[in-house]
């Protein structure tokens, strides 16, 4: 009696363990993309969460080990005025009031509730196409959202990746010229390994009426969109976004995660960060991981994840190394990495060659004898000092630094610096014409090259009236006519 | 003087079906066919002669309007009629709140609101071939969807931030003698629902749905003219009850003599 009911137990103990393994045979018979996808597809979720959004360049917590949830994403979308660099302005169209977008951090599986808001005080309606979304339009048909409204729609997150999101509303290049573009992250199960630092930058080109650093309120010009002729191409929605005081930082050993997209509209990224090699590339923000890249390439909506450990101190330089983009139109960003060095890496005795590949006959801007002065001219010691730090913000900013403290064993610095104070009329002359070769500034020996600035000259007497009066140099107002003088002499 | 108007008003609203002779404030709009930049398989439209409002309605037009029809006040409009962002500039059903100025363009209105108006007042709004002809007029030209100011100055609006807090009439006056059509705030049309755009813009250009819209479209008429890709676009994410901050309207009449 007892032992037929054991084996009874044991039967159904065999018809359990049947019921459970026999969907995994199931599976076992689709190809490997499908398994991947219709598991992806029965991931339970329970509980719900709202999701954590963050402006770049920061992103989310890590998904960890936390199961499939329902998360709720609410994304409200804002036109609005901004910088796009110092005195240009320009009306960007926003998710979360960022360029790029919140970014949204989901785990395989997730069962995303979004919610669109559009802002009643838009003028324009919008909608959201995302590019982790399998469904038609990714979302966009579902999401279309009038001012003063919010919609709602729902999908699961079937693939791991790191994917584009952006607006698909007529015209739908105009919608992403403006700034409508962000990422969403899909963490496999058990999240990505983890690293030290994350961040999160996306670029972007810009089509303004006006020329790259004309002053004012600046209106998207569809014309140069249309022949794909950037005035700005930029990191994080505009230029400096992610220089001087808001570069990102590590500190040496730590390893870096970098989510890259580009929103485009129209340029492919070569995505590079000078001074690094990346250990590790998601390419295109799949799974296919490639190791030592340089230079990456990230298409128009598309994104890559890299990843690098930091192995010496320094400032590293993030471009887009279609090289004119980063040194003329903006696609710059910094890495600012603390710690001991490592002379073994890297000896910090050679000349630092950041930016000498391009040489200085490639650099120079084609000039005219003939520049066009700025339209408004100072009026006054404050408008010079106003005008003379846009213009260095623009120019001079990307290598002399924010607080002109220069680079070291690179660019010379500009504070208190004795020779720029020695003698006004050299520096006129150097802003005028460029510098090669051997100074010493401050005991430190550079030996560098600075290209001829394109600057007018009311430009360069207020710029350098800037200089000469910011970061305890000796106060010497420049006028035009000093540099004209100086220009004459030639 | 006032309770004149009044009963002119009521005396209209009455006899509208006998009356077509109330047109101040109105221009002739003399028909003609064009191409627009959507429609009924892209081909030409014919629109009749008829009369357009100079202006927009403006809030004070719409106070005196709310008075009379109390119905179409905020607090008893007939939800199904109008969300609930209907007249949400409004302090109480008659007053405005004191930031608003009486002679901006009346905004915050459902097209069941804007229509009745119309008709109210023998007039009716105007369907968007009529809208679009006339708006595709400047100062000097019927047709300007060819010029690159025309287009440039359309969108830069597009782009302008509280415009519909600005007055009436402060646009340049085009070639028909009317006001404000770009440049202050969107405006209903009879059928604004009529050209489809799914919201899914790539997709609308897809022949079977007879929708011709988004930057990809090749079915488009003028390929150019992203101003008014964005005017569908909004026409097109719209519900007859919405109320919005930027939309208003004008009414049209009919001129029912033959040419």
């Amino acid at each position: 009696m007892k032992t037929t009911q054991k084996s009874k137990r044991k039967l159904k103990l065999v018809k359990h363990l049947a019921l459970l393994i026999a969907p995994m045979f199931f599976v076992a018979c689709f190809n490997d993309k499908k398994e991947e996808a219709e598991n992806a597809a029965e991931i339970p979720v329970n509980q719900e969460m709202i999701a954590e959004l963050t402006a770049p360049p920061h992103v989310p917590t890590p998904v960890g080990t936390r199961k499939a949830k329902k998360l709720i994403v609410k994304m409200e979308i804002l036109e609005e005025e901004g910088e796009m660099t110092d005195g240009v302005k320009y009306v960007y169209w926003t998710f979360g009031g960022s360029v790029p977008g919140s970014f949204i951090r989901t785990r395989v599986g997730d069962e995303v509730e979004f919610h669109l808001q559009n802002h009643p005080d838009n003028k324009l309606p919008h909608n959201i196409d995302l590019h982790a979304v399998t469904g038609p339009g990714g979302g966009a048909e579902s999401s279309f959202v009038a001012p003063g409204h919010s919609k709602v729609f729902s999908f699961k997150t079937l693939n791991p990746g790191l994917y584009v999101y952006h607006c698909a509303t007529a015209p739908v290049g105009m919608h992403i010229a403006n700034g409508m573009y962000g990422l969403i992250l899909v963490e496999p199960a058990g999240g990505l390994p983890k690293v030290d630092k994350e961040y999160y930058i996306m670029q972007g080109d810009f089509y303004t009426k006006g020329a790259n650093g004309e002053r004012g309120l600046q209106p998207f010009d569809m014309q140069k969109a249309v022949d794909e002729h950037a005035d700005y191409v930029v990191f994080n929605g505009k230029v400096g976004a992610l220089t001087g005081d808001n570069a990102i930082t590590a500190k040496v050993g730590e390893t870096v995660r970098l989510f890259v997209g580009n929103g485009g509209p129209n340029l492919v990224s070569s995505f590079h960060v000078i001074g690094e090699i990346f250990d590790k590339v998601h390419v295109e923000g799949g799974d296919m991981i490639n190791e030592n890249v340089q230079t990456t390439l990230i298409p128009a909506g598309g994104a890559a994840i890299v990843e690098f450990k930091v192995d010496v101190p320094g400032t590293f330089i993030l471009v887009d190394h279609s090289i004119f983009r980063a040194f003329n139109k903006g696609a710059l960003a910094m890495l600012k990495v603390e710690g001991e060095e490592d002379k073994k890496v890297y000896s910090g005795e050679i000349r630092d060659d950041i930016y000498l590949p391009e040489g200085p006959g490639i650099q120079t801007m084609p000039t005219t004898d003939e520049i066009v002065a700025s339209e408004v001219p100072a009026k006054s010691f404050e408008e010079q000092m106003e005008f003379g730090k846009q213009a260095y913000m623009q120019t001079c900013f990307a290598c002399h630094q924010g607080e002109g403290q220069g680079i070291p064993n690179a660019f010379p610095p500009l504070a208190n610096s004795d020779y720029l104070n020695a003698d006004v009329n050299r520096a006129i002359d150097i802003v005028l014409n460029g510098l090669t070769g051997e100074i010493t500034v401050n005991g430190e020996k550079y030996n560098s090259v600075m290209t001829r600035q394109s600057l007018s000259s009311d430009e360069v007497a207020n710029v350098l009236t800037y200089v000469y009066n910011s970061w305890g140099n000796n106060g010497t107002v420049v006028t035009k006519e000093m540099v004209e003088k100086v220009k004459n002499k030639k | 003087m006032k309770t004149k108007a009044f009963s002119l008003i009521i005396f209209c609203c009455v006899f509208q079906t006998f009356l077509f002779a109330q047109t101040e404030g109105m221009v002739y709009i003399e028909g003609s066919r064009y191409l627009p930049l959507y429609g009924r398989d892209s081909t030409v439209v014919e629109v009749n002669d008829f009369k357009m409002d100079v202006y927009p309605v403006t809030n004070k037009e719409f106070k005196q309007f709310v008075e009379k029809f109390p119905k179409w006040q905020k607090s008893k409009v007939i939800k199904l009629f109008a969300d609930d962002s209907y007249l949400s500039n409004w302090k109480n059903d008659l007053e405005l709140k004191d930031t608003e100025n009486p002679d901006s363009p009346v905004t915050y209105v459902s097209w069941f609101a804007a229509k009745a108006y119309c008709e109210c007042q023998g007039k009716r709004l105007p369907t968007v071939d009529e809208w679009e002809y006339v708006a595709m007029a400047d100062e000097t030209t019927k047709d300007a969807r060819v010029k690159l100011s025309y287009n440039a100055k359309i969108l830069s609006w597009y782009e302008t931030p509280r415009s519909n807090e600005n007055l009436i009439g402060q646009t340049p006056k085009n070639i028909w003698g009317v006001y404000d059509l770009h440049g202050l705030v969107w405006e209903w049309t009879l059928d604004f629902n009529s050209v489809l755009i799914t919201g899914e813009s790539r997709k609308d250009v897809d022949k079977d749905s007879n929708l011709f819209c988004g930057s990809a479209s090749v079915n488009a008429t003028d390929l150019m003219n992203y101003a008014a890709f964005m005017r569908y676009a909004i026409r097109g994410s719209l519900k007859a009850k919405y109320a919005m901050k930027n939309l208003g309207f004008r009414c049209v009449q009919d001129v029912n003599e033959k040419k």
